[in-house]
């Protein structure tokens, strides 16, 4: 398994390679320009100067290698540093800053972090919780209306996008009945009961209707391996054995569903870095798929260069990590 | 013990009746229902082995899994050591569970992927007994050398063995809880020939040390003559024929089981050129729409016109025979003819 892993991590760097260069190269081709956001009173001679300023005068490979020195070996000796507080070198290095807000990208995330992982991350960790069970007992309990609301629940989840159940949420519990803000307060900190209470009010919404999205997709995943494994021989073994419903139901079906269940949630886990770009839009959540689209949005090609190949990273990351999580979880499946 | 015939037999089914609703439509209705068994009865004496014959899908395994209440059956009696199990349910059937066993036909299928072979042998152990963590695993070890399993293999997984040592993790996995009565659902089908007799040796070697008393199911009728002390013949969720499998073999009275016999090879070249095969000519009937009257009917060569209107009952033929054929209905064929309704099939 170790062999595997290190043969699957050095196959990874020159995947990553080219999966940076063709981001750099299509965000090079896109036409957005960084300086169409300026105001229109500033001349074209002027305009030209920004952009050589932001280091567009030079040729496509210089500015590629020169992100490439930026990201790979400047911004983690930056975070080294900060971390551990030694000093390496002249502490003056390049690092990848961001057109938009001219501070640098990874400072950027590292404040947007916070906020998605709470939201999204929460959001995603209470979806494998509703739809584990969901899945588990409609079905165990095929065809019974528990079953009938369940497939309904993830028809409406699947079906409906974030962006309509987002707004309906805002209507019903914010405009008319008025209990939960509709805005994200970012700067509210949690110092006691009271702020603790307001955060978990803003975060009510964006979570369930995240959750809902998630549940639903998860919930039939787990169901059709349930099914899948109810009708196995081993299943009537264990009930010949005189083992209890629920240890046969828990412990037999439900271990050996969950091994592809567990590699479908450890593949969404980098979506939930990727932020939810629409439900952090309508929620005004300033996470990570929020910097995302306003990047997109005024052409601030390191800022959503870095940010897509960090996503990269983390698909090609937790990709590897279900590959092994099945070879740990299914005995039969063995690397090397 | 087995020349008491006022002793209650081990196992005593009565009626017994397994029918699978089907359902179509949009709504589910209940169309019908597949009558997988339909009024069995025999029973086994303790220490025998009751083979059980049949082609395919005509619900040996069926009755076979109804019996150790794998199924709900729709109706009928159970009754293991004079006690009615059919209609037992949660805890009451989970607390007998011990006494009766089964071994399956798939060894690979039937054993949980992510158990290893200790713990899937000593699973039932401790949902039924308590014993300590030592107990428990000599008691693991020693049946693993009852069934000729390495002890080395302990920690090991389903899926790293054979056929032959998957299906004696499978007995051994049975035998854990003491049983008094296994059902061998075919055990030696998923095996090669070599293995198949290993496995049946182990098995009557088990019996003849442990007491057990089986029901084998089968279609190998060459395997099931050397196993079994009786063989009772299955067609279409009915008995044809039960009786010692010596008599049985000999002179067969059912017209389905002459077919079935007829129909095994023979391993003396001479005897083998002289064999006559009775060949049946259709398909075995759905279950879910049985002939009415005798259901072999519609393929037995010496059908006569009772047989399509009546239901044959079984007949005692006397040393243990039974066989349901109007053939062997001497005694009331005249009598009961003009009086039997047409429609009297269930």
């Amino acid at each position: 398994m170790l062999t595997y892993t290190l043969r699957r991590l050095l196959f990874a760097i020159p995947t990553l390679l080219v999966i940076s260069f063709i981001i750099f190269a299509l965000l090079d081709l896109s036409p957005g320009d960084p300086t169409a956001n300026l105001p229109m009173t500033i001349p074209p001679e002027v305009r030209e100067k920004i952009r050589e300023s932001l280091g567009l005068g030079q040729p496509f490979h210089i500015r590629y290698l020169l992100w490439m020195q930026q990201f790979f070996i400047n911004e983690p000796l930056n975070l080294l540093e900060k971390w551990t507080g030694w000093t390496i070198g002249d502490g003056n290095r390049l690092r990848v800053i961001s057109w938009q807000t001219r501070s640098p990208v990874v400072d950027l995330i590292v404040q947007r972090l916070p906020q998605t992982l709470w939201v999204v991350g929460l959001a995603y960790l209470i979806g494998v919780l509703i739809a584990i069970p969901l899945g588990v007992i409609s079905a165990y309990r095929q065809y019974s209306w528990i079953d009938q609301f369940a497939t309904l629940f993830s028809m409406i989840g699947f079906s409906v996008p974030t962006f309509f159940t987002g707004l309906a949420l805002i209507v019903i519990f914010s405009v008319k009945l008025q209990w939960l803000p509709t805005i994200y307060d970012t700067n509210l900190r949690v110092t006691d009961a009271h702020t603790f209470w307001l955060q978990i009010k803003q975060m009510i919404m964006p979570v369930s209707v995240l959750a809902l999205y998630n549940a639903a997709q998860i919930s039939r995943y787990m169901r059709a391996a349930m099914l899948d494994n109810l009708s196995q021989d081993y299943v009537r073994t264990a009930r010949a054995k005189g083992m209890s419903e629920r240890s046969v139901l828990l412990v037999h079906v439900l271990r050996n569903s969950l091994i592809p269940v567990v590699t479908v949630i450890a593949l969404g886990v980098p979506t939930i870095f990727g932020g939810a770009i629409i439900t952090e839009q309508i929620f005004r959540v300033n996470g990570l798929g929020q910097l995302l689209i306003s990047g997109i949005q005024s052409a601030d090609m390191p800022l959503v260069q870095t940010l897509t190949f960090i996503f990269a990273v983390l698909i090609v990351f937790f990709n590897l990590i279900a590959d092994v999580l099945y070879g740990i979880l299914d005995p039969r499946i063995r690397y090397d | 013990m087995f020349d008491d015939p006022a002793r209650e037999p081990l196992l005593r089914v009565e009626g017994l009746k397994m029918h699978f609703p089907i359902y179509r439509g949009v709504f589910r209705r209940r169309a019908g229902e597949v009558r997988a068994v339909d009024d069995l009865s025999f029973e086994i004496t303790a220490g025998e082995t009751l083979g059980l014959v049949g082609e395919s899908g005509c619900g040996k395994s069926t009755t076979g899994r109804a019996i150790l209440r794998l199924y709900e059956p729709t109706a009928g009696s159970i009754r293991l050591e004079g006690r009615e199990i059919a209609t037992l349910e949660g805890g009451a059937l989970r607390a007998i569970r011990p006494e009766m066993q089964m071994i399956f036909q798939d060894p690979q299928a039937s054993l949980n992927p992510r158990m290893t072979v200790g713990s899937i042998i000593a699973e039932p152990l401790d949902e039924h007994g308590r014993l300590s963590r030592s107990a428990r695993r000599a008691r693991v070890m020693a049946l693993m050398d009852a069934v000729g399993l390495n002890r080395s293999f302990v920690n090991r997984y389903p899926h790293e063995f054979s056929g032959g040592q998957r299906q004696r993790i499978g007995i051994a996995r049975a035998l854990a809880l003491n049983p008094k009565f296994i059902v061998c659902d075919e055990p030696i089908a998923a095996l090669d020939v070599s293995i198949q007799a290993q496995v049946v040796n182990l098995l009557e070697d088990l019996q003849d040390r442990l007491g057990l008393t089986y029901l084998f199911i089968s279609h190998d009728l060459s395997m099931v003559r050397h196993i079994a002390d009786r063989v009772a013949v299955m067609y279409l969720g009915r008995l044809a024929e039960i009786g010692p499998t010596q008599a049985l073999f000999a002179r067969p009275l059912h017209p389905y089981t002459e077919a079935l016999i007829s129909a095994v090879p023979s391993p003396d070249p001479d005897a083998e050129a002289g064999r006559k095969r009775i060949i049946l000519k259709g398909d075995v009937p759905s279950p879910a729409k049985p002939p009415a009257g005798c259901v072999f009917h519609t393929r037995c060569p010496k059908v006569f016109d009772r047989c399509r209107k009546e239901v044959p009952q079984l007949l005692d033929k006397g040393d243990g025979r039974r066989v349901a054929c109007h053939l062997h209905d001497d005694s009331v064929v005249h009598v009961r003819e003009d009086v039997a309704e047409p429609g009297a099939a269930i």
